[in-house]
């Protein structure tokens, strides 16, 4: 019998995309060279954070034509952000078949209550965390991959850290509690107690944790790796940096040898200027994004 | 022999050492099934890595980034040669690719990637595997590959698996590929049966790497 969309066709994708770096692009052109550099997939969108930082006003969902044309331009996977609650959106990028949608706080939400309701589509979703129970609660949802939010466009990584290790030390607890304390923990977590449970047994997420938010030199996403995310975003570290192709090669090794110190230094050296960055400690609390979703 | 789901897997078995290519993809899988059949499983990276492995198993992934690793890291010949010294070498989805002629040409076959479509139109189906005893496996298609065409070698090839209509497995010698994830199930067959099949060539041919 042969059945699409099940939650192991879902997840087996973000399985096949582990110890890869999934790039954002805005138009075919950057995607090709994402491509080019080793990208295990592109995340198309109409601005990447920085940008959107910068500008201001309402983040949305892309032109489907921009992102049709990043499909025909590369044969790796696609992924487009949809809003917060905004599921008319995803729906749009279901249609356009991109293989992942990410339910994203980098574009403004658009539902101050509810994220989508991740199990009426047959498209996988990634989500972004801050913490064990944000992450249960969007798996619970129906999404097939978490992500830390990090801080996006900031090029500073402290928060994807702060993130990774909250949401990987929080993991690390409940394997320690007997029964009854995961009942409370479950309720503390604001998390299903079955996905508590399990948790808790496994010692690990039932989807794959990859990480995102800030992530800027190969160092950045060597440390993510060696925290225990299993791949990693970057957005603007990319294209916003002075050599955006050697820069992106110079990611994808260090992704791949993340625990080998000589390979780093020989893909660290002589990159040119990261991109502009902001420090994640000093922006307002409406400047930031990582306190979108809940 | 099932292997309960979830869980990091079991410490390296005293059997054969079996390589993963590690540039990218889905290795913790196959790891988890190599050591439950017994095995211990090392991370190939560079071609120092494939030194003293008795089988190797090529992972899925993104076979453009494993392609770029390959180069990046001078492992074509070695992969060739490793292929060539007759040890067992297991590749699923994205190593299949790696296999085909336009790739490390190790078998005279040609692979359309994404032939089933893009994710959306991935899958799963019961497929029978020649050779494999105790019924189908359940098969996972993710963004998957086809054969599309068979050379007349050498070396000979055999197809093992079809689905619709499509090849999505091949056999030639103590090679074995399949354009689906049997490390995504915990249907361990075809592991095991690789497994076997490492420790009964025992090494014999290590000297030719």
């Amino acid at each position: 019998m042969r059945d699409e969309s099940t939650i192991r066709v879902k997840t087996g994708l973000a399985e096949m995309l582990r110890g890869g770096v999934i790039m954002d692009v805005v138009d075919a052109e950057q995607a090709r060279i994402a491509e080019a550099a080793g990208a295990a997939a592109v995340m198309a969108l109409e601005r990447v954070p920085s940008d959107i930082r910068r500008d201001g006003g309402v983040a949305r969902m892309s032109d489907p034509e921009m992102i049709k044309g990043i499909q025909e331009a590369v044969s790796i996977p696609v992924m487009a952000k949809a809003r917060i609650g905004h599921f008319v959106e995803a729906q749009i990028l279901q249609a356009l078949e991109v293989d992942y949608v990410d339910e994203s706080e980098v574009l403004t939400p658009a539902d101050e209550a509810n994220h989508i309701d991740k199990w009426a589509f047959d498209v996988p979703f990634v989500c972004g965390a801050t913490n064990l129970g944000e992450a249960l609660r969007r798996i619970a949802e129906g999404a097939c991959m978490i992500r830390s939010k990090g801080e996006a466009g900031t090029g500073d990584v402290v928060e994807a850290v702060r993130h990774i290790r909250s949401i990987r030390g929080e993991i690390k607890r409940l394997g320690t509690l007997d029964g009854a304390e995961l009942g409370t923990a479950a309720k503390n977590l604001q998390a299903p107690l079955e996905l508590v449970r399990w948790v808790a047994r496994e010692g690990k997420l039932p989807v794959p944790l990859f990480s995102a938010g800030g992530i800027a030199t190969p160092a950045d996403a060597a440390l993510m790796m060696q925290l225990g995310a299993e791949s990693v975003f970057v957005g603007s570290g990319i294209f916003k940096s002075e050599d955006p192709a050697r820069r992106a090669e110079a990611v994808v090794a260090a992704t791949t040898h993340f625990q080998d110190a000589a390979r780093l230094v020989e893909v660290s050296t002589g990159l040119g200027q990261a991109m502009q960055s902001l420090e994640a400690r000093k922006l307002a609390d409406d400047e930031l994004l990582a306190g979108r979703g809940w | 022999m099932s292997v309960g789901e979830g869980g990091t897997g079991s410490a390296d078995g005293r059997g054969p050492v079996i390589g993963i290519l590690a540039l990218q993809g889905g290795v913790v899988e196959h790891a988890q099934l190599l050591r439950a059949c017994g095995a211990t499983v090392r991370e190939v990276r560079t071609p120092a890595g494939l030194e003293g492995l008795d089988g190797l198993v090529l992972p899925g992934g993104e076979s453009t980034t494993m392609t770029l690793g390959i180069a990046r890291e001078g492992l074509a010949e070695p992969l060739r040669r490793f292929a060539a010294s007759g040890r067992p070498l297991l590749a699923t989805c994205a190593g299949l690719i790696l296999l085909d002629r336009d790739h490390l040409g190790v078998l005279p076959i040609a692979c359309e990637r994404n032939a089933f479509g893009r994710q959306i139109r991935s899958f799963e189906s019961d497929v029978t595997v020649a050779g494999l005893d105790d019924g189908p496996i359940r098969a996972v298609f993710i963004r998957a590959p086809r054969v599309t065409e068979i050379g007349p070698g050498p070396p000979g090839v055999e197809v093992v698996a079809e689905v619709d209509g499509a090849v999505v497995g091949v056999r030639s010698g103590a090679i074995e590929g399949y354009a689906f994830h049997p490390e995504l199930t915990d249907d361990a067959r075809i592991h095991e049966r690789f497994v076997a099949a490492v420790a009964a060539a025992g090494g014999g041919a290590r000297d030719a790497a």
